[in-house]
């Protein structure tokens, strides 16, 4: 079984972290893992990417190839589209809603209509959920749990293992705060 | 013992020279080169073993750091951007005739693409031109291998050997297997050879020689090196493909060898050429992949001969610019692939840009301000953050080429009368290549305004030490630029009429000048901040 993970979002939106977590959790399970990273100037809330690739045979390339991403997971909705083409047929979308407006003018109406045409989407208002649940730091933990359930290859509680082994230095609340954002991202993407 | 440690390939370099013994690296910060350097710092067995790893002022003076650690009979690695082998190209092509004492290995990461970097050059030919040996890894693990593998053979040879990856593996993770402890090298004493150290001619000829006569052997090396690898298909169409580094991965994610392919996979260079030209006899034909410029095409035309069907870059088979990826080399092995999703119209680009509350943002606005007043001025600016002043809203400047060149080119400019010439620098930039510089502005009494963006710390790579932080004056003084005529000021919006009083004064000021706007980049100033915090929660939670 193999799954190919595009994680997109704006510099700064923390898609490293997601990426982090799935790693620790895959590297527990024993499964292959090349994750590509962006590092450097992008980072300057330029759009950035990380291809994720999990497997339990080798993996050669670094880097996904076109049309065979499994699902985008995506900390802005823009960001969502611009990978579409690394999307293959039956590939999930997994997206904030929330738009990152740091350019000008912002085509709300074109990503709104074409997130809407997509097949198969997650679209979550994390900007909403975020602050409903004052979990502000953790937006990118409730994307991770909205996905949590087509991930497929790694359970959403190996998922809760990693989330507690890469926040534990940073103390019990911190912990608590995440799992409690996993939580909220899950039954948000149970509903869709 | 192994252990597995999920590791960039940037990482996973670090570790083999932790494994290897070294006893200092050097380096100055450059994407994607920095986290080899950064890992060291944080490691215990950096701490334990007291390893050198603070950051030098630039490439150069690293490059020497590590030839004198060399010298004195110890392990060193230098490690930098592709670009930064131009700034230390004197010390290494230099480091090739001297040879080595401790094992010496150089890292250059290329960026392919330039996803952070202004060319494309191919340090591969950087190590051809100091023909020593090169070593170019295509997985994390072969990273680790080549890193532990380059001081052994440095150390054997007596040459500095260059380990060359790319971004694409710099900076991407995988699960690398890594042998517990650390080797500690023999111990040799200090270099006692003035003959092969002081390069006066009638030593340098001698050791040219000796260099020149040596690369037969190293060609049978790159042969013999244990990740050199063919694979013979069983079902062969009559192709070959030769490739190199990341080039490797993608022909194998595209099934090669199943499809017919015979595959050759370069480790090492010099160009093992025998076993190159062994291996085009097996073929009909030859597809060349390699990431970077077409260094290993080039050779192999010469190896193969005019009329041999070679392809790749040069024949357009490979696009002949940017990065490799599984898709261009699957269209160059022949493969379809099915039509995939296209880009929502709409969809726009969304370049990076300054923070929003960076200081430069202040110090942009202050010289757009002034600058209306002055239509023939010209900004030079310099590589850093602030770079992106480039951009909109500010379009603030109108240079950037390398380290160093904003204080140079607005004296050249200067020299031929061109007022106000207005150089912007960042501090590390400054201290990296900008006082030497400067010195030569003031020697001339050049009517340059010089304008030091000081944030107190290297942002553009993540927020390292800077080398001059809280000397910036002092330095400056020292170069002999008039006291009175270095001015700080702190880049906020409730300053903006100071400021731009400041730079009016300084351009209507006939000569030097510098104006330190200061204030921290808040980058850094946000993870301090969140260090403290969580040191709270955690003090808290106890
Ligand atoms: S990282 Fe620091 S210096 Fe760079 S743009 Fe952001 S605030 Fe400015």
């Amino acid at each position: 079984m193999k799954k190919d993970i595009i994680l997109s979002g704006v510099g700064g939106q923390g898609i490293l972290s997601i990426a982090t977590i799935i790693g620790d959790a895959a590297t527990s399970a024993g499964l292959n893992l090349k994750q590509a990273e962006v590092h450097g100037m992008s980072q300057r809330g330029g759009e950035v990417e990380s291809g994720l690739r999990l497997s339990d045979t080798e993996i050669h390339s670094d880097l996904v190839p076109l049309g065979a991403a499994d699902i985008i997971l995506s900390m802005e909705p823009m960001e969502a589209l611009r990978y579409l083409p690394f999307l293959h047929e039956g590939g999930f979308v997994v997206t904030s809603s929330s738009p990152f407006r740091n350019i000008d003018p912002y085509p709300e109406e074109a990503v709104r209509a074409a997130l809407a045409g997509l097949d198969r989407v997650i679209t979550l208002d994390l900007d909403g959920i975020t602050r409903t649940n004052a979990i502000p730091q953790s937006a990118n933990v409730v994307l991770l749990g909205a996905a949590a359930g087509i991930i497929g290859i790694l359970s959403p509680e190996q998922l809760q293992q990693s989330i507690r082994n890469i926040f534990a230095a940073k103390g019990e609340r911190v912990v608590e705060m995440n799992l409690k954002a996993f939580e909220i991202g899950r039954e948000y993407g149970g509903r869709q | 013992m192994t252990q597995i440690k999920l590791l960039l390939g940037d990482e996973a370099i670090a570790e083999g020279a932790l494994q290897a013994g070294i006893k200092g690296v050097y380096a100055y910060p450059g994407t994607p080169s920095t986290e080899i350097t950064e890992y060291i710092q944080h490691a215990a067995a950096a701490r334990d073993n007291g390893i050198h790893c603070t950051w030098s002022s630039n490439e150069k003076t690293a490059m020497e750091a590590a030839l004198g650690m060399s010298y004195a009979g110890c392990r060193s690695m230098v490690c930098m951007k592709h670009v930064g082998m131009n700034v230390a190209a004197d010390a290494f092509v230099n480091a090739a005739m001297t040879g080595v004492n401790g094992g010496m290995v150089v890292v250059a990461a290329d960026d392919p693409s330039m996803h952070s970097s202004q060319n494309e050059q191919d340090s591969r030919f950087y190590g051809k031109f100091a023909m020593i040996p090169i070593l170019e890894p295509s997985t994390q693990q072969e990273a680790y291998e080549m890193a532990v593998y380059a001081f052994a053979l440095s150390e054997r040879e007596n040459l500095p050997v260059l380990l060359r990856i790319t971004t694409r593996l710099a900076h991407s993770r995988a699960a690398v297997r890594i042998r517990a402890g650390r080797t500690e090298p023999a111990k040799r004493p200090v270099a006692d050879d003035p003959s092969s150290w002081v390069l006066l001619p009638a030593n340098a000829r001698r050791k040219n020689a000796a260099l020149t006569e040596k690369q037969t052997r190293l060609e049978l090396l790159s042969g013999e090196n244990p990740l050199f690898k063919v694979l013979l298909s069983e079902r062969p169409s009559g192709k070959g493909i030769v490739t190199c580094g990341t080039g490797y991965n993608y022909v194998m994610e595209n099934g090669a060898v199943e499809a017919g392919f015979h595959l050759m996979k370069i480790a090492q260079y010099p160009v093992p050429t025998e076993r190159v030209r062994e291996f085009a006899g097996r073929c009909g034909s030859i597809l060349v992949v390699e990431d970077g410029q077409p260094f290993l095409e080039e050779q192999l035309r010469g190896i193969v001969g005019g009329g041999y069907p070679l392809k790749g870059r040069l024949t357009g088979d490979l696009p002949r610019t940017g990065e490799l990826n599984p898709d261009n080399v699957a269209a160059a092995m022949g493969i379809e692939k099915s039509p995939v999703l296209r880009v929502p119209e709409g969809v726009v680009p969304r370049p990076p840009a300054l923070c929003q509350g960076c200081g430069h943002r202040d110090v942009y606005i202050a010289l757009n301000k002034v600058l209306a007043d002055y239509p023939a001025a010209k900004v030079f600016a310099d590589i850093g953050c602030y770079t992106l002043g480039a951009l909109p809203p500010f379009c603030a400047i109108d240079t950037c080429v390398d380290m160093g060149a904003s204080i140079t080119m607005a004296k050249g400019a200067a020299d031929t009368g061109l007022h106000p010439a207005v150089a912007v620098i960042g501090d590390s930039t400054f201290t990296h290549s900008g006082m030497t510089g400067l010195l030569d502005a003031v020697n001339d009494k050049a009517d340059i305004t010089v304008v030091i963006s000081d944030n107190l710390t290297t942002a553009m790579t993540g927020g390292q030490d800077s080398a001059g932080t809280s000397r910036f004056e002092a330095i400056c003084v020292a170069l002999g630029v008039e006291k009175e005529h270095v001015r700080v000021v702190v880049p906020l919006a409730k300053n903006m009429d100071e400021i731009t009083r400041t730079i009016r004064e300084e351009i209507d000021y006939r000569g030097v000048s510098v104006i330190i706007p200061r204030r921290e980049c808040i980058q850094t100033l946000a993870r301090k901040r969140r260090r403290e915090m969580s040191k709270n929660n955690q003090e808290t939670a106890k």
